[in-house]
């Protein structure tokens, strides 16, 4: 088992080096061989999951596999610590179930990517990344200690830094990338302090011993302290408030990336880390719940701002965003189970609901749905596979997005939180709002142009159905995002003796359950979201723009992101840089100052001591004779200490 | 390992080339080159040798030679390499060797470039192997001064003025060194307190308790004097015009080596004899390390010139250096000098590639580039190698450093740690900024005659890069070592009962 958890780690690096440094000019073996690490890694990550869902139940940690090696030790001294660091492999309930859907995404979104990179000048280069990806994420899940999930962690970073800005030349994407970057660095930095101070504290990184030693430590400062450090890593990778500004521009990368990288699997990094320390974060109570109510408020706050977006892929970026909030709440609410359980399903029907975005946009070279319309009728699997990734979102029964969130919403009623309850039917009625707005938008009605009635279109005649390589990847994630919620189901825990709750749980195993009022709340919600998207856009009865105009001042706060954009670049130009002017005027003018002025001050001197040595000779004579004169008086004066009397 | 003897033979591969180039006719360019590598080479070859022979089980000193000097005066040619400076040494013979390769297109007086580089790296190695006090600051002179010609001649951007610069703040520097230097060869030779002999050789020194009070005087003129090497904050502002104007090569070895003399002169001399004066300054030191790391980080997201940014970097990331030597443990001083070793070569990485940039573009200035992605992939590849290894990425050796230093240094300061730490953030906001300025963005027609690296201009970017990578991949096989030179040290700091208040 540790052997194939190491080879699903292995296969994409050994792809990335290929292609980087010999397939780099056949583009298609470039794509061949990665496809085929992806691959796999799919197969032995089944292999995996297969293995550990066949151990006996209830055999915990046993069920999986655990080794490491040593990979730095510094020995400890006195009073303090050394430094002792180890890669190694966990392979769990958990880890496998998230090398499943990672390398399965990763490995449709590859196969994709030779339909939608078609052409490119980087095209090698583009698949060399997604390896180098797809090797990275596997190793963070895999990894059984905080100190290697910190550094795949870092290096998934430096993935979605070099494929949101894969095309280089774009301005707008470099910019993104570089926002990405540095916006998690802000949240890696507390991780970092965080991870550093674990260690410390307990003297080991390993997610084993340190849920056995955090037991004993509950209620202490340190930890609360450790467990806040940490927890703001998981923020700024999974975009939440107040780091969720990078997400939304990282959609500058190809929509493929924007499938795999920043929707399906490694924002939702952040969500894992969370799962894989549950120890940790559920023994200080103030963290989980900030965890609640942070993850609650970006499910609301992104909502509300992919309501008003026009471009096809910042509506569903903030609708990520929404997702996992979702998964905070839940995870802050203490349901791992219900938090991984929507993180599984959301990857299936989010990575579909992109990737179909690609295939419009590949088509019709445009991103503005009120620019589209009529797709339907010209791309018939990608709209409905679309259509069929909207409905698992919105939480239609029976789709695969019905069964998380109503775990999520189940979870938080039954914790006792009737706020976070409530804020989530919100949210649910919102998703399905914006999510059918855009399908009755870009996808409905017969005439491109949006509002502009009557125009013939012309531009977009060409617009065809993609290719088998960007179909096929379609149907199967709609397949999955039709069935993949029923394992969290109450039917299938009857039919195999075991659920989603019973396999990935923390202390004790969660029973599914379909509580029938939440159930029909958020059905009922859910459609009636549908339906007055329909009669917005589908029917036009009301018009969004008055809808808009009668909004005034809140529509222009959505439209700007509530203005968190524009704040943050004021205190990067202002203050960060603000400062760096000030320091260097320091280092110029006060510290250079200080020294050139002692350098020229010796300078100055000399040139005054330079008048002495004149070189005439009565000069000369007459310091020799006032020093002896000095001298005598010096020596012969009782008063000054003379002795020679 | 009997018969072996590595330590003459690098330390004077450099010097014997220099020589030899004495009498190599000014013309004979491939010739020149051919000398220079091959002394280079050799110096490597052996420094690896030593590194692989080094017997980590057994430590301390190793490969040692004894040759006698000035015996009335105590003064003996003593070399030998541990696991602090055996590292050390091997980083001087890499940037050495990647050095020749960076200025093998060198056009106006190769010849005079390479005997007075060669002599510097010759210099660099005598300190890390002297084992005799006053020996090892000769050594240090012998290292500073070619520098002066060096940027003088071959400099550009305001070359005198930097040269100048350069060389007042280091000679001052090395003058209160020396005063301090006089004072132990003094105070040991005090048969009452110290020894009863006239000595400079550092193992016999360190058997001295020093009075507590004269500690703290030399080692504060220990960290004035080699601190203007590392540099320490205020005593820095050599460094950026230093960098700036010398030739490529001479970059490297500055930041690469020369600025590592300071540190290491800190932690052999420094806290070998006088842990309690370290102990006394260390909250200064740590205070001006924190200082360097995030001023100077700030002061290099402002600047307009490549070089500048680059030098700065350096400046910052010796913060590090400073906090590790400053926390006083086993694990922040392990992490100092692994830190000075992958910031050697990544700085090395940097100043190559910049000099790559220039040669071709004939420009620094941020704002004249842009979109060299495009004509330069390579160079592009390995800017981003070096700015990731810069901002402390998984991966690269720097982050290894990096994350020991933190270990080490948090359990003694812990708000000045953090404070530095912020630094590999804003680290990461000007080297990725500057990346995009310099690579990214829209084809520039004016750069479309710019080739990309390729043939020798390749041989030192894959050499540095690698190094990186493999020693980030597998930091055992290097930390082990610094391990090993670092534990007998942290030890004995410890029995002194000294620690921080954690």
């Amino acid at each position: 088992m540790v052997e194939s958890a190491i080879g699903l780690v292995l296969a994409p690096l050994a792809s990335f080096i290929l292609i980087s440094f010999v397939t780099r000019r056949a583009a298609i073996l470039s794509a061949v061989i990665s496809i085929a690490a992806a691959g796999i890694s799919f197969a032995l990550s089944l292999s995996l999951l297969v293995g550990v869902l066949s151990a006996p139940a209830g055999a915990g940690l046993a069920a999986g596999a655990h080794a490491s090696i040593q990979w730095l030790s510094i020995p400890s001294i006195g009073r303090f610590r050394g430094l002792e660091i180890a890669m190694g492999v966990l392979v769990d309930p958990l880890s496998a179930t998230m090398s499943v859907i990672v390398s399965l995404v990763a490995f449709l979104v590859t196969i994709y990517s030779l339909g939608y990179m078609k052409g490119d000048p980087g095209f090698s280069r583009y698949f060399s990344y997604l390896s180098l990806f797809a090797f990275s994420m596997l190793g963070l899940v895999i990894a059984d200690n905080y100190f290697q999930t910190f550094v795949f962690w870092e290096l998934v970073g430096l993935c979605s830094y070099l494929l949101i800005g894969f095309w280089y030349a774009k301005p707008s994407a470099s910019d993104a990338a570089r926002k990405a970057f540095v916006t998690n660095r802000w949240a890696d930095f507390a991780f970092m302090v965080g991870v550093i101070l674990l260690f410390i504290f307990f003297g080991t990184f390993d997610f084993g011993q340190l849920s056995s030693a955090i037991a004993g430590a509950r209620g202490s400062a340190m930890l609360a302290l450790v467990a806040a450090l940490v927890f703001v890593g998981p923020l700024g990778k999974s975009a939440q408030f107040p780091f969720h500004v990078w997400l939304p521009d990282a959609m500058e990368g190809p929509t493929p990336v924007s499938a795999l990288i920043h929707a399906a699997t490694m924002v939702a990094a952040g969500v894992y880390l969370i799962a894989r320390g549950f120890a940790l974060f559920q023994s200080v109570p103030g963290v989980m719940e900030t965890m609640a109510y942070l993850g609650g408020f970006t499910a609301l706050f992104a909502a509300s701002i992919a309501l008003v977006q026009k471009d096809i892929k910042r509506i569903l970026a903030y609708s990520t965003l929404s997702q996992l909030g979702y998964m905070f709440m839940a995870l802050g609410v203490g349901s791992m189970s219900a938090g991984m359980f929507h993180l599984t399903t959301h990857a299936f029907f989010k990575a579909l609901l992109f990737l179909g975005a690609g295939s419009v946009i590949h088509a019709t070279e445009e991103q503005d749905i009120f620019k589209m319309g009529g797709l339907g009728k010209k791309m018939k699997i990608t709209a409905w596979t679309f259509v069929i990734g909207a409905l698992a979102l919105s939480g239609i029964f029976p789709l695969a997005g019905f069964w998380s969130k109503d775990e999520i919403l189940f979870a938080s009623l039954s914790s006792g939180h009737i706020g976070l309850y409530v804020l989530g039917i919100a949210v649910a009625f919102m998703t399905a709002f914006y999510m059918f707005r855009l399908i009755f938008t870009a996808f409905g009605g017969t005439a491109f142009g949006g509002t502009a009635s009557g125009g013939e279109p012309t531009e977009h005649a060409h617009v065809h159905e993609s290719g088998p390589a960007m179909t096929i990847p379609l149907i199967v994630l709609a397949v999955l995002s039709v069935f993949a919620g029923l394992i969290g189901s109450p039917w299938f825990q009857s039919a195999f003796g075991f659920s989603f709750g019973s396999f990935i749980f923390f202390g004790r195993p969660e029973a599914s359950h379909l509580d029938m009022t939440t159930a029909s709340i958020s059905t009922v919600v859910a459609l009636s979201g549908i339906f007055l998207a329909w009669l917005v856009y589908g029917k036009k009865l009301l018009k969004a723009e008055r809808i808009a105009a009668a909004l005034g001042p809140l529509y222009r706060l959505l439209d700007h992101k509530f203005y968190i954009d524009e704040i943050y670049a004021w205190v990067f130009a202002k203050i960060m840089l603000g400062l760096g002017i000030v320091f260097d005027w320091i280092d110029h003018y006060i510290v250079d100052g200080l020294f050139d002025g002692l350098g020229g001050a010796t300078r100055a001197l000399g040139r005054k001591l330079r008048l002495t040595q004149s070189g005439r000779l009565q000069g000369y004579a007459l310091v020799i004779f006032a020093a002896v004169a000095i001298a005598v008086v010096f020596i012969s004066t009782d008063l000054l200490g003379g002795f020679l009397k | 390992m009997i018969g072996f003897h590595p330590l003459p033979a690098i330390l004077l591969s450099p010097f014997v080339g220099a020589v030899l180039l004495l009498f190599v006719p000014e013309g004979r360019r491939n010739l020149i080159r051919a000398i220079a590598l091959a002394a280079a080479t050799v110096s490597l070859v052996l420094a690896v040798a030593a590194m692989i022979f080094y017997d980590r089980a057994a430590g301390g000193m190793q490969f040692v030679e004894h040759y006698s000097w000035i015996p009335s005066l105590g003064v003996h040619l003593d070399l030998g390499v541990d696991g602090l400076s055996l590292p050390l040494v091997l980083l001087t013979a890499i940037i050495i060797f990647a050095g020749v390769f960076v200025t093998w297109r060198l056009e106006s007086r190769s010849k005079e470039f390479f005997i007075y580089a060669l002599a510097l790296v010759g210099g660099v190695f005598g300190v890390f192997m002297s084992m005799d006090l006053l020996v090892l600051f000769m050594f240090i002179e012998i290292a500073v001064i070619p520098k002066y010609v060096l940027i003088s001649v071959w400099g550009s951007t305001r070359k005198e003025y930097a040269a100048m610069k350069y060389t007042m703040y280091l000679l001052s520097g090395s003058a209160v060194a020396l005063v301090a230097i006089v004072a132990i060869f003094a105070y040991a030779h005090d048969p009452a307190h110290g020894l009863g002999i006239w000595t400079f050789d550092l193992a016999a020194l360190s058997t001295i308790h020093f009075d507590p009070a004269f500690q703290k005087f030399a080692f504060f003129l220990m960290l004035l004097g080699f601190g203007v090497l590392i540099p320490i904050f205020p005593l820095h502002r050599w460094t950026p015009d230093g960098h700036s104007a010398a030739p490529t090569a001479i970059s490297m070895l500055l930041a690469g080596v020369i600025m590592k003399l300071g540190g290491y002169a800190l932690i052999r001399v420094g806290i070998g004899l006088f842990p309690e004066g370290a102990h006394f300054w260390a909250p200064l030191i740590a205070v001006l390390a924190a200082v360097n790391a995030v001023y100077i980080a700030f002061v290099a997201m402002v600047q307009k010139d490549l070089k500048f940014v680059v030098a700065n970097s350096s400046i910052s990331h010796m913060g590090f250096v400073l906090i590790g030597i400053a926390s006083l443990n086993a694990t922040s001083m392990d992490g100092a000098v692994a830190q000075m070793f992958a910031h050697g070569i990544m700085a090395a990485l940097f100043f190559a590639i910049v000099g790559l940039v220039y040669d071709k573009a004939h420009t620094r200035v941020i704002a004249d580039l842009g979109g060299l992605a495009h004509q330069m992939p390579r160079v592009s590849a390995a800017f981003l190698i070096a700015g990731l290894a810069s901002l402390g990425l998984p991966g690269m050796f720097n982050f290894v450093a990096e994350f020991t230093v933190f270990t080490g240094a948090i359990q003694v300061f812990p708000v000045l740690a953090v404070v530095a730490i912020f630094s590999v953030v804003v680290t990461a906001i000007y080297v990725l900024w500057v990346f995009q300025r310099v690579f990214f963005g829209p084809r520039n027609p004016k750069w479309d005659h710019l080739k990309d690296a390729r043939g020798v201009e390749m041989v030192p970017i894959v050499v540095l890069a690698a190094v990186l990578i493999g020693f980030g991949l597998y930091p055992r096989a290097i930390m082990d070592t610094i391990t090993g030179g670092i534990l007998p040290l942290a030890q004995h700091v410890a029995s002194l009962g000294i620690g921080g208040p954690f």
